[in-house]
């Protein structure tokens, strides 16, 4: 009962902590794909959805060597605030996030892209600012799609497994999420434990996905 | 004040040039001509939607664009109200929120008072709680105008104001459309493909064909003198239909 008290609470919080980080970032890189035209576009475009399709083991992989302690940016850190990700809460919370930033990125800019042109430009005509009229006009009617993509995102966070492992370990108490509690749990022969834990995840992401469902269902029109 | 365009469109439109000029004083300026002869694009260009590869827009003084010394004023700074063909409503906005937003302080009080007018003005005040979807024809063009001009245009552009509602309210449109401009005493461009709406709202008519003006005039002098053979059957054919015509 702890086991499966502790490891929904970091569950949580990581899932939490990676949502709320994509809804920011996320957004932003949709609306400048949806948007704009600058060099590299293809490229950045690749590079964020290129984890829907590697294994999660070699995403993990690449955050090791970004953020470790000898890594690229992670040295640096380290040096500076003597902290790392590496077999932290906040590693496992980078992990959901790069996994599950793909799916806010192309649900999110589909939804901004499918929003009418000439409403964007009737409000150029009406002395509108981009900012205004994104905030005013685009968000609000891509909203769904936003949701949508934020409520995808936060279950494939809950989900996230191997680049979890990677770069933060499996540490009960600490950093074993659900999925990682799931596999320790059925690893020991503790099989009522893996049971629970698997019946919990299913029933959370398979809401998720229902409301996802029904939020991208629903149109103003 | 003199309009200008002299533009060429190479990458958007498969190369287009347009190359027009045309008066308009305070009053009704209708563009007229078939499809693809430029109108809608003359009204995109002015208003800043399109930006064309190169050439010039003048309006009177005002230098909107210019691809050599890179002139090209943005489109929220150019003070037209333009009226798009289907009106182009927030749907998720009410009537009244639609009105209010183009305003440049949305939330201040003279914001409230100008939009209270407008409703006033446009006979609104009943459904400004409204959205767009729930609303007639006739209501949603009432509320777009209403928009345009929350924003105090210096001109109007309507893109075929009359093709989206039904052929009953066309004539009360149309006068009040008139009655619009002589309250504002601002120029109001309208396009439209039909000859008789052309004649019946035009105090300045303007012929399009394949990206240059044809003839420009009162519809009566055209009518009187066409400048080629294409526009004496027009002419013709609106004599034919002379009591449509004239009947306004």
């Amino acid at each position: 009962m702890e086991t499966l008290l502790s490891a929904a609470r970091l569950s949580l919080l990581v899932s939490l902590s990676a949502t709320v980080l994509i809804g920011v970032v996320g957004l932003g890189l949709a609306y400048l794909l949806a948007f704009r035209e600058f060099r590299g576009k293809h490229l950045l475009d690749a590079l964020i959805s290129v984890p829907l399709v590697l294994p999660p083991t070699v995403v993990g992989y690449y955050l090791v060597l970004l953020f470790g302690r000898d890594g690229w940016l992670g040295g640096p850190l380290y040096r500076l605030l003597h902290w790392s990700a590496v077999f932290t809460w906040q590693g496992a919370a980078l992990a959901a996030f790069v996994v599950a930033l793909p799916l806010m990125v192309r649900v999110s800019r589909a939804a901004i892209q499918s929003v009418d042109r000439d409403l964007i430009q009737i409000s150029a005509t009406l002395g509108k600012s981009e900012w205004d009229t994104a905030w005013h006009v685009v968000l609000p009617l891509a909203r769904q799609g936003i949701l949508a993509g934020l409520l995808l995102s936060f279950a494939r966070a809950l989900g996230e497994f191997g680049a979890t492992l990677m770069i933060a370990g499996n540490i009960p108490g600490k950093t074993s999420t659900l999925p990682l509690s799931i596999y320790t749990a059925f690893q020991n022969g503790d099989d009522t434990l893996a049971q629970t834990l698997a019946l919990l995840l299913t029933v959370i992401s398979g809401a998720v996905i229902y409301f996802a469902n029904r939020w991208t269902a629903s149109r103003w029109m | 004040m003199d309009v200008t365009l002299d533009v060429r469109f190479r990458k958007t439109l498969g190369d287009f040039s347009l190359d027009v000029s045309w008066q308009a004083g305070c009053e009704i300026v209708v563009l007229f001509g078939p499809s693809g002869a430029g109108k809608s694009l003359t009204f995109q260009a002015l208003a800043g939607l399109v930006t064309p590869d190169e050439g010039r827009i003048r309006l009177g003084e005002a230098l909107l664009f210019d691809s050599e010394s890179g002139v090209n004023r943005p489109a929220r700074e150019r003070e037209v109200g333009y009226l798009f063909q289907h009106y182009a409503l927030y749907p998720h906005m009410s009537a009244r929120d639609n009105i209010r937003f183009a305003h440049p302080h949305p939330g201040s009080p003279e914001a409230a008072r100008e939009l209270d007018a407008l409703l006033q003005r446009f006979h609104l005040e009943e459904v400004a709680g409204q959205f767009p979807r729930a609303l007639s024809g006739g209501q949603r063009q009432r509320v777009a105008l209403a928009r345009a001009l929350m924003r105090r245009p210096r001109w109007l552009l309507l893109d075929e104001p009359l093709s989206a509602v039904d052929l009953a309210v066309r004539r009360r449109i149309r006068a009040e459309l008139k009655q619009l401009q002589r309250t504002l005493a601002i120029p109001m461009v309208l396009i439209t493909h039909d000859l008789g709406e052309a004649l019946a709202m035009a105090d300045h008519l303007v012929i399009y064909d394949g990206g240059r003006v044809v003839q420009a005039g009162t519809p009566s002098a055209i009518l009187q003198n066409p400048e080629n053979s294409v526009i004496a059957e027009w002419a013709g054919s609106a004599l034919v239909h002379g009591e449509r015509v004239f009947s306004f």
